[in-house]
C-alpha cells in the first residue's frame, strides 16, 4: 500500500528534566508512515507512545523537553521547525485526536465555532464558508442534524458524539496525517466499533495516514497495516498487522498478545499480565529495558539491542530481542490456528 | 506556552484508604506515604512560609512575655500615665510628653522602646497587651467561626432536606448583611450596653464582644464550603459502609465524616484567624471593638492618626505589628494550603 | 431565563425581608438607651417623653413600629432620631461618593488583578512571579483605614502630591477636580483586593493551561495569542467576574466604610458611621438596607452572568 513515505521518524529522542531527574520518555525511535497507511503505536501507560504522537505536532515543546533526532513530513523537518512554522503545519498537515472527549472541546463554546477557528486559521474563507464547511464535515462524521448541532454546546454531546466532532475538526483542514490518540479508550464499547469503523472509512475515501496510538493490541486488529510495539520509550518491534499477530518477535509482544481478551474463548479466571512493574523512565536498566520482567533473560541481555531485521526472509519486521529467532519460535506458546498467543501460565 | 506532557499532581486528601479502589493497589508497589506525611514534607520545603510560621510564633510569644517586659524590661504598667515626667536618655533628660503635648519618639532602649503616647504610656508595653488582645480575639473567634460553621455545614449537608433548607436560607441572609456594617452597629451599641442574653451576662467594655461579633460574622465563609464537601463525601461508600453496619448519625458525622474535613479546616483557619485580626483592629479603630483602656492596635492607630505630626511612631509601630501579624498568618496559611492540596482554590473576604 | 430572573427576585424580596426585619429585632432589642429620651432633650419631663413616646410610636408593639419603619423607609419619610432630617434624603446625598469610590476601585482592582495575575502565570516560579505573591500577600494584609490614613498624611497633606481627603462633586468641580480627589482613595481600597484577584487567576490559569482543550486548541494550529486569550483566559476568567460581581457588591454595600471616613469622603458609610456614634438606629437600619440591597443584587446579577459565561450551568 505504501509507496514514497509520508512521514519519516529517524532516532527520535524525547527526554524532560524533572525535579527527581531526567525523564527518558522516547528512546531511539524510528518508523515510517507511508500514504494512506495505518500505523498502530501500541504500549502500556509510559512506554512513550503518546509522547512521540505529541512530539511530532509540536506539543510536548517546553524549556524542560530536550529532543534529539528527526522526523520529516514531506520531506520538511518538524523537530527543529520554528514554532511558528510548526504551527501552520498543525491542523493544516497533520492533526491530532485526543483521549479524552470529554475534556478535549472547550465547554464554553460553540462546537461549530471551534472547528472554524481551525478552518480560517489556515484557509483565508469567509465565515459562511467555512460554516457550510463544518456542516459538511459533521455530516461526514455519522452527525445527524449537523445544520442544528453545529451551534450546540459541548456538554450537550455525548461522549461518542463528542468524539465525531473531535475527528471532524481534526480533518477540517485536509491533513495528510492523522494522529489518533487513545481515541477509543474513554468510550463505551459499542461505541468504541463505531469510531473505529468511522476511521477506517475516512482512510478509503480520503486517503488520510493515520497514526493510530492505543494500549489495546484487541483495537488495531481492525484497522491497522503495520505495528510498532513501544516499551519504556523504545520500539521493541515493528512488522506488519500479521507479523505481529502471528509471527511475534520480542517476549513483551507475547505478553501483550496474551493479555488480549477474546471473545471467541472461554474466559479465563483472571486475564493473564506481565509481572512486574515497567521500569521507571529516570533509572532504565542497561541494554534491554524488559529485561527485569523477562522470564527468558540471558547474558546478551545487557547489551543495547539494536531495532533491526533479525528474521531472514520478513524484510520491515525488526525486533529488539538478543534470543536466536528458532529459540524464540521455541519458547512462545502458540496454539494452532489461532490468532495470536496465550501467556505462559495463562488458566483457559 | 510550555505543554508538559507531565501527569497533573494528585490531591494526596481525596485518596483516603477509603476511597482507593482495591483493584488499583499493587503489591509490589512501594508501601505509599500518608497524605499528612506528604502534606508536611512539602511544607518542610517551603522555607517562606515555614519563616512566616516561626515569625507568628515568636509574635504569640512575645504577646505572652508582655508582663514581662512591662515589669522587668520597661519597669510600668500598660495604663500607667506619666504626662509631666522626665527620664534620661544618654544622660540627659528627656520630657515624656513635650509642653506643648508631642510625646517622646523611640529611645531603642529599655523604657520608652518605642516612644511615648499622649498620656505618657510606653508604647511598646501597649503594643504587647495589644497583642495580646488581638491574637486573644483573633484566635477565639476563630474557634467560634470554625465549630459554629463545621456544625452547620455538617448538619446541612448531611441531613439534607429541611435542615439544609433552613441552614442555607439562615446563610443566605448572612450572607446578604454587610457584615463590616452589622459589626460596627453591634459593637457600638453592646459596647454602652453591654449584652445579657438570660442568665449570661457581658459587660460593655468586654473583649468578648468583638470576639462573639466577628466569630459570628466569619460563618458563612466556611460553613458553605464545608456544607459542599459534605454533600460530597456522603455519597462515597465509606459513609454507605458505616450507615449499612447501622452506625448512628452522629457517630458518621464526627468519627467518618469530621476527620475529612481537618485539611479543609486546616486550611482555612490562618486565614479566617487573620481576617477575624484585621477586622478587630478596623472595629476598634471606629470605637466599636476593643473598650480604652484595654490597648488594641486599632485604637492605637486610631489616637495616634490625630499626632501623626510630630509623633508618627504612634501610629507607625501598632499598624506594623498589625501587618507583620496578618501576613504572617497569610503566608503560613497560603504554605499549609499548597502543603496539603496543591489545587486548592481557597479565598476569604475582608 | 425570564422564569429564572423572576424567581431570583422574589428570591432577593424575601432575603431583604428577612434582613430588614432582623436588623429590627437587633436595634430593638438592644436599643443603646431609649430614643424617646433623647428625643425629647436633657430636661424633658416624663410627661413630655411619654408624649414623644406616643408620637414617634414607641409605645406601639415591636411589629407595629417595625411596619411603620418599613413604610417610611420606602416613602422616604424615615427621620432620624437625633438630626430629625430626613435618612433617605441623606442616602441619597450619600450614595453618589460611595458609587465614585466602589466602581473606581473595582475597575482598578479588576484590570491590575487580572493583568499582574497574567503576568504572574507566564512567569510561574520565576523571581518575578515570586516577588508578586509577596507582594500580593502584602496588599491582603493590609488595614486598609492605616495605609489610608498614612497614604492621606504623606502623600496628600504634607507632600502635596494628592488633595488632602475631601470629595468634590463633578457637577462642582468639573471631572479632574473629582477624579483628582478620588486617585489615592481609589488606589487605597484596590490595594486590598489586587492582591486576590492576581493570585486566583494566576492559579486559575496556571489550571486551565493544562487542560485538555488547551492541547486541542494548540493542535488546531491557531496562534498562541488565540489560544492564550479565547482559551486559557476566557476560561480562567469566569470565577473572576463572579467574585469581582461579590466583591462589588460587598463595596458598595458599606464594604468601603473604612475608606470613606479615612478620606472624609461623607458616603453613605460616612453617614453610618456618624449614626451609629450617635445609637441613631432609622439611619443605621436604612444603611444596613442599602448595603444588603446591593449585595442581594450583585448576587443575582452574578447568578446570571457566570450562567451566560459557562453554558454548562443551567438556571433553573
Amino acid at each position: 500500500m505504501s509507496t514514497q513515505p509520508l512521514l519519516e521518524v529517524d532516532h527520535l529522542k524525547v527526554d524532560f528534566r524533572t525535579d527527581e531527574g531526567l525523564v527518558h520518555a522516547v528512546d531511539d525511535v524510528s518508523f515510517r508512515l507511508g500514504q494512506s497507511e495505518v500505523l498502530a503505536v501500541v504500549g502500556e501507560s509510559g512506554s512513550g507512545k503518546s509522547v512521540t504522537a505529541m512530539t511530532l505536532m509540536g506539543l510536548t515543546r517546553s524549556p524542560n523537553a530536550r529532543f534529539e533526532g528527526s522526523a520529516r513530513l514531506r520531506g520538511q523537518e518538524l523537530i527543529t521547525a520554528s514554532d511558528d512554522e510548526l504551527r501552520k503545519l498543525r491542523g493544516k498537515e497533520i492533526a491530532m485526536i485526543f483521549q479524552d472527549p470529554m475534556t478535549s472541546l472547550n465547554p464554553v463554546h460553540r462546537i461549530g465555532k471551534q472547528i472554524v477557528e481551525q478552518i480560517q486559521a489556515h484557509d483565508d474563507v469567509s465565515d459562511a464558508e467555512a460554516r457550510d464547511r463544518v456542516v459538511t464535515l459533521l455530516d461526514r462524521v455519522g452527525i445527524p442534524r449537523s445544520r442544528e448541532r453545529i451551534d450546540s454546546y459541548p456538554h450537550e454531546f455525548s461522549g461518542g458524539m463528542r468524539q465525531r466532532v473531535m475527528i471532524a475538526m481534526a480533518l477540517s483542514c485536509d491533513p495528510g496525517v492523522l494522529i489518533a490518540d487513545e481515541p477509543t479508550t474513554a468510550l463505551d464499547v459499542t461505541i468504541q466499533a463505531q469510531i473505529l469503523r468511522e476511521m477506517r472509512d475516512l482512510r478509503e475515501r480520503t486517503g488520510t495516514s493515520i497514526i493510530l496510538v492505543t494500549h489495546d493490541l484487541g483495537v488495531v486488529a481492525d484497522i491497522a497495516d503495520r505495528i510498532a510495539v513501544m516499551y519504556s520509550g523504545r520500539i521493541v518491534e515493528t512488522g506488519t498487522l500479521d507479523e505481529i499477530f502471528y509471527d511475534p518477535q520480542h517476549p513483551y509482544t507475547w505478553g501483550l498478545l496474551g493479555s488480549i481478551a477474546r471473545i471467541d474463548r472461554p474466559r479465563p479466571h483472571r486475564l493473564p499480565s506481565i509481572p512486574g512493574q515497567p521500569p521507571s523512565l529516570i533509572d532504565r536498566p542497561e541494554g534491554c529495558h524488559f529485561r527485569p520482567r523477562c522470564r527468558h533473560e540471558f547474558e546478551d541481555c545487557p547489551k543495547y539491542p539494536e531495532l533491526e531485521g533479525r528474521i531472514g526472509q520478513a524484510p520491515g519486521h525488526d525486533d529488539r530481542c538478543w534470543l536466536p529467532v528458532e529459540e524464540k519460535r521455541d519458547r512462545r506458546v502458540v496454539a494452532d490456528g489461532q490468532i495470536g498467543l496465550e501467556a505462559e501460565g495463562a488458566t483457559a | 506556552m510550555a505543554t508538559e506532557p507531565t501527569v497533573k499532581p494528585t490531591d494526596p486528601l481525596t485518596a483516603t484508604p477509603a476511597t482507593l479502589d482495591p483493584a488499583q493497589v499493587d503489591p509490589a508497589a512501594p508501601p505509599a506515604t500518608g497524605p499528612w506525611k506528604l502534606a508536611w514534607r512539602r511544607l518542610r520545603r517551603n522555607k517562606v512560609a515555614l519563616a512566616f510560621g516561626v515569625l507568628f510564633v515568636l509574635l504569640i510569644l512575645s504577646a505572652l512575655a508582655a508582663p514581662l517586659w512591662a515589669e522587668h524590661v520597661a519597669n510600668t504598667t500598660p495604663d500607667r500615665n506619666r504626662l509631666a515626667d522626665q527620664i534620661i536618655v544618654d544622660g540627659k533628660p528627656r520630657d515624656i510628653v513635650s509642653v506643648r503635648g508631642i510625646p517622646m519618639g523611640p529611645t531603642w532602649r529599655g523604657e520608652y522602646f518605642l516612644g511615648a503616647d499622649e498620656n505618657g504610656r510606653d508604647v511598646m508595653v501597649r503594643l504587647l497587651y495589644g497583642a495580646r488582645n488581638s491574637v486573644f480575639i483573633g484566635l477565639t473567634a476563630a474557634l467560634i467561626t470554625t465549630v459554629l460553621a463545621v456544625l452547620l455545614g455538617l448538619l446541612a449537608g448531611y441531613f439534607r432536606g429541611w435542615i439544609d433548607a433552613l441552614i442555607s436560607r439562615g446563610l443566605d441572609v448572612l450572607w446578604a448583611f454587610p457584615v463590616l456594617l452589622l459589626g460596627i452597629a453591634l459593637g457600638v451599641s453592646l459596647a454602652t450596653e453591654g449584652l445579657s442574653i438570660g442568665p449570661i451576662t457581658v459587660a460593655g467594655n468586654s473583649l468578648w464582644i468583638p470576639t462573639l461579633i466577628i466569630g459570628f460574622v466569619g460563618i458563612v465563609y466556611l460553613a458553605r464550603p464545608v456544607r459542599g464537601q459534605v454533600l460530597g463525601l456522603r455519597e462515597k461508600e465509606f459513609i454507605e459502609v458505616a450507615r449499612a453496619q447501622g452506625m448512628s448519625d452522629w457517630r458518621i458525622m464526627t468519627r467518618e465524616l469530621l476527620p475529612n474535613l481537618f485539611s479543609t479546616i486546616l486550611v482555612f483557619f490562618p486565614l479566617i484567624m487573620a481576617n477575624a485580626i484585621l477586622l478587630e483592629a478596623a472595629l476598634s479603630f471606629l470605637g466599636a471593638g476593643v473598650q480604652a483602656p484595654s490597648p488594641s492596635w486599632g485604637t492605637m492607630i486610631d489616637t495616634g492618626l490625630d499626632r501623626l505630626r510630630g509623633a508618627p511612631h504612634l501610629t507607625i509601630a501598632p499598624g506594623v505589628m498589625l501587618i507583620m501579624t496578618v501576613l504572617s498568618l497569610n503566608i503560613f496559611g497560603e504554605g499549609v494550603r499548597d502543603a496539603l492540596d496543591p489545587r486548592a482554590k481557597v479565598r476569604l473576604e475582608h | 431565563m425570564a422564569r429564572f430572573i423572576v424567581r431570583r427576585l422574589i428570591g432577593m424580596a424575601i432575603v431583604m425581608l428577612v434582613v430588614s426585619f432582623l436588623t429590627f429585632l437587633i436595634f430593638f432589642k438592644i436599643p443603646g438607651g431609649d430614643p424617646a429620651d433623647r428625643l425629647a432633650g436633657k430636661y424633658a419631663t416624663p410627661g413630655q417623653v411619654a408624649a414623644v413616646e406616643r408620637e414617634w410610636g414607641f409605645d406601639k408593639p415591636f411589629w407595629i413600629q417595625y411596619g411603620n419603619m418599613m413604610e417610611k423607609t420606602f416613602t422616604g419619610d424615615l427621620i432620624s432620631y437625633t438630626r430629625q432630617d430626613k435618612v433617605v434624603e441623606r442616602i441619597i446625598d450619600g450614595a453618589p461618593r460611595t458609587f465614585s469610590l466602589a466602581i473606581g476601585a473595582a475597575l482598578i482592582w479588576l484590570v491590575l488583578g487580572v493583568a499582574l495575575g497574567l503576568f504572574s502565570a507566564l512567569r510561574a516560579g520565576a523571581l518575578s512571579d515570586r516577588f508578586l505573591t509577596v507582594l500580593a500577600l502584602i496588599g491582603i494584609s493590609m488595614p486598609v483605614f492605616w495605609l489610608g490614613a498614612l497614604a492621606n498624611y504623606y502623600l496628600g497633606y504634607k507632600a502635596g502630591l494628592f488633595p488632602d481627603g475631601g470629595y468634590v462633586p463633578i457637577s462642582e468641580g468639573g471631572l479632574w477636580e473629582w477624579f483628582k480627589h478620588m486617585i489615592l482613595p481609589w488606589s487605597v481600597l484596590a490595594t486590598l483586593f489586587v492582591g486576590v484577584y492576581s493570585r486566583v487567576l494566576r492559579n486559575q490559569v496556571l489550571d486551565t493551561i493544562n487542560d485538555d482543550y488547551v492541547r486541542t486548541a494548540r493542535a488546531k494550529g491557531i496562534s498562541e495569542r488565540r489560544v492564550m486569550g479565547r482559551h486559557v483566559l476566557r476560561n480562567s476568567m469566569i470565577p473572576i467576574v463572579t467574585l469581582w460581581g461579590l466583591d462589588f457588591g460587598y463595596v458598595l454595600g458599606g464594604g468601603a466604610i473604612l475608606t470613606e471616613t479615612v478620606f472624609d469622603l461623607q458616603g453613605v458609610g460616612d453617614y453610618f458611621a456618624e449614626s451609629i456614634g450617635a445609637l441613631d438606629v432609622p439611619p443605621v437600619m436604612a444603611v444596613v438596607l442599602f448595603g444588603a440591597f446591593f449585595i442581594v443584587l450583585l448576587n443575582g446579577i452574578v447568578d446570571i452572568v457566570y450562567a451566560a459565561l459557562d453554558p454548562r450551568i443551567r438556571l433553573s
